[in-house]
């Protein structure tokens, strides 16, 4: 790619802990497991994978609100891996999040005004009257307006649509260089979604904001980010331009998302989709080798489930983690 | 063919704090055997509200309820509760709740709730419940050694089939599914959708299935109903449908559908679906409506279309 | 418009619950109460009076119930009469004649109208004379309506001086001697000297059952000499009721009303305190154990677990029998053992559900520090769930401090509740059967306590499907 890079994210590894009973031993849930990504200034990326895959733990690991356990987080030229106290905060003011839920992104007992505000205070931007005026733009930007309208209300009083849009302010009020969008409208009625997110691309064209949008949905990616990583138990298996990936899938498994994709029309209840049966596997014992070779009707006996895939190259933009790839093209 | 589920003139109005919620206004459709409807409409349209009041689920705050039910022709409304709750709910009608994978009983085993309505609504006896219930995990395709576990031991998609086999046990003629794979991954949801068809075609059933998902609606449907504001605005079989509705709403809802295969720039519906306490007189869509005109200040007809009918100004012939 | 509407609906929500608004009202009169009695009566003065001792109160009846018993018992209990000479009345007459060189008859009379159908309580006359070295003789007459006129006794007056007649034991042979005489007895009977002033002297005055009180005016004269040029009497006639004032009197003769009435502010404030001090302080700390989790967690829970385990009310009857506190200085012992109380361990369980929520997760991710979070994003929404239970523990509180001061370890100089309970008791009020004097501050207790009652299980359910919803 030609942009200028914003993030650049290598072996990434965040473990879950979590005890089972009293005295039981400890157990480690492999959310995220070795994962590279790179992100260009201004650039819209989505990372797409089912529930469970990683998604929001990779997210969270990027931003910092895990403790990554292993690999690098480059953040504008600077490492970020394992910055503390002040420079974490200042790493905090230039990235953005927007969470899933936006009613419980928002603090109930806070007005429009006051959430829009927190960052400002926390990160003492501003004198009382430049804030305010931050806050209006902030919400003219979102398209809240009258801002009157808005700005005394608390979350509870606007539509799961409008709240979204609170959300993405409160992302943007900082400048920030990244924001990390974590299934921003799968909670959001059908009808909205599009709305929400055109807004978000209007704004990320504007700013030239580093974008990573979170979401199981390929059918929406297709229309609002440039390049594809696909997520499978903890890792990243395939990535590239979005076209390329949507229309010529390689990895068995994206093949099956977009298979199980239906678009509306008529002939769809007289076929059956071609989906591998069975789960996602538990990410505490995840499979050896690649995670879904017990799905994988390709699988090669001796090498899929006994080392990992590495990278191999579609074409310069277009990767993908598949033996039978590998060995077949 | 006659029809099998008639719905004439059905309200249910809830009574709140705030006011009187008009969340089925005079709703009308029916359905052939084996016919499956899918209704969809944004969130709070009254798509739950119109599934429970066919199956007489009225909370306490039930303010109006009537209309015509009729089951083979029959008027199920003129039945005592008791009748109703004997004859027809989960004996007739059954019924998959939304979330229902979340509301099982977490301390009862699969087979035991999966036989629960057969035991309750009608008079087997244990032994025979459970092997109904080892055949219902069949069907659903849940293995058969699941029939011990407990709900907290299955993932969400095996949860969601649990659901659906407790629905079907009692061999129901109509099952009702509200979102039943909203919240399940696609894979899962392909999968379970793929049993779906199988097993409405084996059970012979009339299928009503709300979404709010109208990809996922072209699955099984065979008629599809729109649900708009306490109404339902179009119905209309499925090839008319998808090829192109006939009510401005259902146009502007399909087309925000974001296509997979086909490229089509996915548009928006300005604006939020009006509050069932006051709905705005005449057309309830006027104010999103791209169309709008005089008439649609008042209450807009009946017309009937190539695949059904749709209520709307527009398509009155002059 | 947006504050109208929120009154609007906090109404609507009240009416909603029909026994909110009646514990809205009761608390709202209670507390009207609490201020009257706050601007009216400052509390310097009411202690004073509550620990004036008898001379104080020497006008008033002993066990007097209140004024108001009449509505349910009926009848026309005689309220005190007090007539003195130092006050302009035409119903007191005094009357000083120069006999002889420095001597004077004086003659002073004293008449007042007896409608009532019960006898007084007591009678007592209380003489101040001023001389210098010749003391004043004189005697009490006695004139019934129907014109019975009894000398009473004949007195050597000091400066200061009372003949109080109920009890005294000259009159009593005196009484009984008359009737003796007056009926043909054999011996003297013993008759109540009021019973005696007050009825029509026949054979119906030996039995208790038959005696009826004699209405209309009475006059008591005093007549007698004064042997100095300066030398004067003034003389208070006190004929005791057996009502006094809405609340009547103790057996000290004090109104209880002084303690009814500064029982509720203190009442109220004690238990409002502590309640709420009690209540934020340990959401605090659940809220610190929750957030930080960790060691402090564990500390935290720790010193919970083992506050919980000692037994807190005998801990705090021991620690006020050694020491004597006021009501102020027991609020913060109750407070200070109550902090790490079983609150800490169920607001945690909260707050721990709290943390996983998103909007606490988005502050951390736009920087904001571990203690902006405790305050400014964890308690405030957990505010509102605890609110219920504060203001149900308000009774409780309410009850407590009742409680040490009916034992006898309450605040001594605290006009309460719970002190006039205790004094009832320590009375034996129960077995004498001065019922209002228990029944008096115990329902007051009872209608605070229900008033916050009705008025927190109220808010419960207001706030419990949030409960549920987290
Ligand atoms: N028991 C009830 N009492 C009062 N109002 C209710 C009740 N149940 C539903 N409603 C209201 O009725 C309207 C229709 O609700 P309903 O659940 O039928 O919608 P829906 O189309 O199924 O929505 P969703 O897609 O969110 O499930 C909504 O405004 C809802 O808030
Ligand atoms: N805070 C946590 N503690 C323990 N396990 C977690 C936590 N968050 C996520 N997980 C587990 O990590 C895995 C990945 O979860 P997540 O990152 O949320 O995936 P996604 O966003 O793709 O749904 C899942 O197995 C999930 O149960
Ligand atoms: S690596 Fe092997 S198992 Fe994995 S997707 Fe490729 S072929 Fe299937
Ligand atoms: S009736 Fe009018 S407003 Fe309503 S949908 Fe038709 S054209 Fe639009
Ligand atoms: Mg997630
Ligand atoms: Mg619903």
């Amino acid at each position: 790619m030609s942009g200028e890079r914003l993030l650049e994210v290598t072996g990434l590894k965040m473990y879950h802990v979590i005890r089972k009973g009293l005295f039981g031993g400890k157990f480690y849930i492999k959310a995220v497991d070795n994962v590279d990504l790179t992100l260009d200034r201004g650039e819209a990326l989505a990372i797409i994978g089912e529930s469970g895959s990683g998604k929001t733990t990779l997210g969270k690991t990027i931003l910092r609100l895990y403790e990554p356990l292993d690999g690098k987080i480059i953040f504008d030229g600077r490492d970020v891996t394992h910055i503390r106290r002040g420079e974490l905060k200042k790493y905090r003011r230039e990235t953005g999040f927007v969470q899933q839920d936006p009613y419980g992104a928002l603090p109930p007992f806070m007005s429009i005004r006051q959430i829009l505000e927190e960052p400002l205070k926390i990160h003492k931007i501003g004198t009382k009257e430049e804030r305010l005026e931050k806050v209006y733009k902030a919400l003219e930007e979102v398209r809240l307006t009258p801002v009157e309208d808005f700005i005394n209300k608390y979350p509870h009083m606007l539509s799961g649509g409008q709240q979204q849009r609170v959300v993405i302010a409160r992302s943007i009020i900082t400048d920030p260089k990244l924001v990390i969008a974590d299934e921003p409208v799968s909670m959001l009625d059908a009808s909205v979604r599009v709305e929400i997110l055109r807004l978000m691309e209007s704004i990320q064209k504007k700013y030239k904001l580093g974008i990573i949008y979170i979401s199981h949905d390929l059918s929406t990616t297709k229309y609002f980010s440039s390049r594809i990583n696909i997520m499978y138990a903890g890792k990243l298996v395939e990535g590239g331009p979005t076209r390329e990936v949507i229309y010529n899938p390689i990895h068995p498994y994206t093949r099956y998302l977009i298979n199980a994709l239906p678009d509306p029309d008529a002939n769809n209840r007289f076929v059956k989709r071609d989906v591998p049966p069975g789960e996602p596997p538990s990410l505490i014992n995840p499979p050896t080798g690649c995670r879904f070779y017990p799905r994988c009707p390709l699988f090669i006996k001796g090498l899929c489930d006994v080392k990992e895939p590495g990278y191999t190259y579609v074409n310069e933009n277009h990767w993908v983690k598949c033996w039978y790839y590998e060995e077949n093209r | 063919m006659s029809m099998h589920l008639e719905v004439e003139n059905l309200y249910l109005y809830y009574k709140t704090l705030k006011g009187i919620v008009k969340a089925v206004d005079g709703v009308s459709f029916q359905l052939k055997r084996g016919e499956a409807m899918a209704l969809i409409g944004e969130s709070g349209c009254g798509k739950s509200s119109l599934s429970r009041a066919i199956l007489r689920l009225l909370p306490r705050n039930t303010y109006k309820y009537e209309g015509v039910i009729k089951l083979d022709g029959e008027n199920v409304m003129e039945y005592s509760d008791e009748k109703f709750r004997r004859d027809i709910r989960w004996v007739k009608i059954s019924y998959v709740p939304q979330a229902a994978m979340n509301a099982l009983n977490p301390v009862i085993k699969v087979g035991d709730q999966i036989a629960e309505p057969l035991i309750i609504h009608t008079n087997t006896s244990k032994e025979e419940a459970l092997e109904k219930a080892a055949k219902m995990l069949d069907i659903v395709n849940i293995p058969a050694d699941f029939i011990n576990r407990y709900p907290f031991e299955l993932s969400g998609g095996m949860r969601q089939r649990v659901a659906i086999a407790m629905a079907l046990v009692t061999d129901p003629e109509l099952v009702i599914m509200d979102e039943p794979t909203s919240a399940l991954d696609v894979l899962t949801q392909a999968n379970i959708m793929n049993e779906m068809k199988d097993i409405r075609k084996k059970m012979n059933l009339t299928l009503i299935y709300i979404t709010h998902d109208i990809s996922v609606s072209s699955e099984l449907a065979d008629k599809v109903a729109v649900m708009y504001a306490g109404e339902i605005v179009e119905f209309s079989d499925a090839e008319s449908f998808f090829k192109e509705p006939s009510h401005p709403y259902s146009k502007l809802l399909l087309y925000s559908v974001p296509t997979l295969r086909v490229d089509r720039e996915p548009i928006y519906i300005k604006g939020q679906p009006p509050s069932l306490i006051d709905p705005p007189t005449g057309c309830r869509f006027k104010d999103r409506c791209p169309y709008r005109f005089e008439k649609c200040e008042e209450k807009p007809p009946t017309v009937s279309t190539n695949g059904g009918f749709a209520k709307c100004w527009l398509l009155e012939k002059r | 418009m947006p504050i109208k509407n929120r009154i609007k609906n906090a109404l609507k929500t009240i009416f909603f619950y029909k026994s909110a608004l009646a514990g809205i009202i009761l608390l709202l009169l209670i507390i009207g109460f609490a201020l009257y009695t706050v601007y009216s009566y400052p509390y310097e003065k009411a202690v004073a009076d509550w620990r004036a001792g008898e001379k104080t109160w020497l006008d008033n009846p002993r066990y007097a119930l209140p004024e108001w018993i009449t509505l349910f018992t009926g009848g026309n209990p005689p309220k005190t009469i007090i007539l003195s000479t130092t006050m302009e009345s035409r119903n007191v007459k005094k009357i000083v004649v120069p006999v002889s060189g420095n001597m004077s008859y004086i003659r002073i009379d004293m008449r007042f109208d007896y409608n009532y159908d019960d006898y007084p309580s007591e009678i007592n006359i209380f003489f101040n004379s001023t001389f210098e070295e010749l003391n004043p003789k004189i005697e009490v007459e006695w004139i019934k309506p129907d014109g019975e006129n009894i000398t009473l006794k004949s007195i050597v007056l000091n400066k200061e001086d009372s003949y109080y007649i109920s009890v005294d034991l000259d009159t009593k042979d005196l009484l009984g001697q008359i009737v003796k005489e007056k009926l043909g007895l054999n011996e003297s009977p013993y008759i109540l000297p009021e019973r005696y002033l007050f009825s029509p002297l026949s054979e119906d005055i030996l039995d208790p059952q038959k005696v009826v009180v004699l209405n209309g005016e009475y006059t008591l004269r005093i007549t007698g000499y004064l042997y100095e040029k300066n030398s004067d009497i003034d003389v208070k006639l006190v004929v005791y009721g057996k009502v006094y004032g809405w609340a009547g009197t103790d057996n000290l003769r004090r109104p209880i009303s002084i303690a009814i009435m500064w029982g509720t502010p203190i009442a109220l404030s004690f238990g409002v305190t502590a309640a709420v001090t009690i209540g934020l302080i340990q959401m605090i700390i659940a809220a610190i154990s929750a957030w930080f989790g960790g060691r402090v967690d564990d500390l935290i829970q720790r010193i919970t677990e083992v506050n919980l385990i000692l037994p807190f009310f005998p801990i705090l009857l021991m620690i006020s029998t050694f020491y004597k506190f006021s009501i102020w200085v027991l609020l913060l012992v109750v407070i200070a053992l109550s902090m790490f109380g079983a609150g800490v361990k169920s607001y945690r369980a909260l707050f721990l559900q709290l943390k996983e929520f998103p909007y606490v997760e988005a502050a951390l991710s736009y920087g904001a520090s571990n203690m902006r979070i405790v305050f400014r994003y964890l308690i405030p929404k957990i505010l509102p769930l605890i609110i219920p239970g504060m203001v149900l523990s308000v009774a409780d509180f309410v009850f407590l401090e009742a409680a040490l001061a009916v034992l006898g370890l309450g605040d001594p100089d605290a006009p309460t509740w719970g002190k006039v309970i205790n004094d009832a008791l320590r009375d034996g009020a129960l077995f004498k059967g001065y019922y209002y004097w228990v029944l008096e501050p115990a329902s007051l207790l009872v209608l605070t306590a229900i008033s916050f009652a009705l008025i927190g299980f109220t808010l419960e359910k207001i706030f419990n499907p949030r409960l549920r919803e987290m």
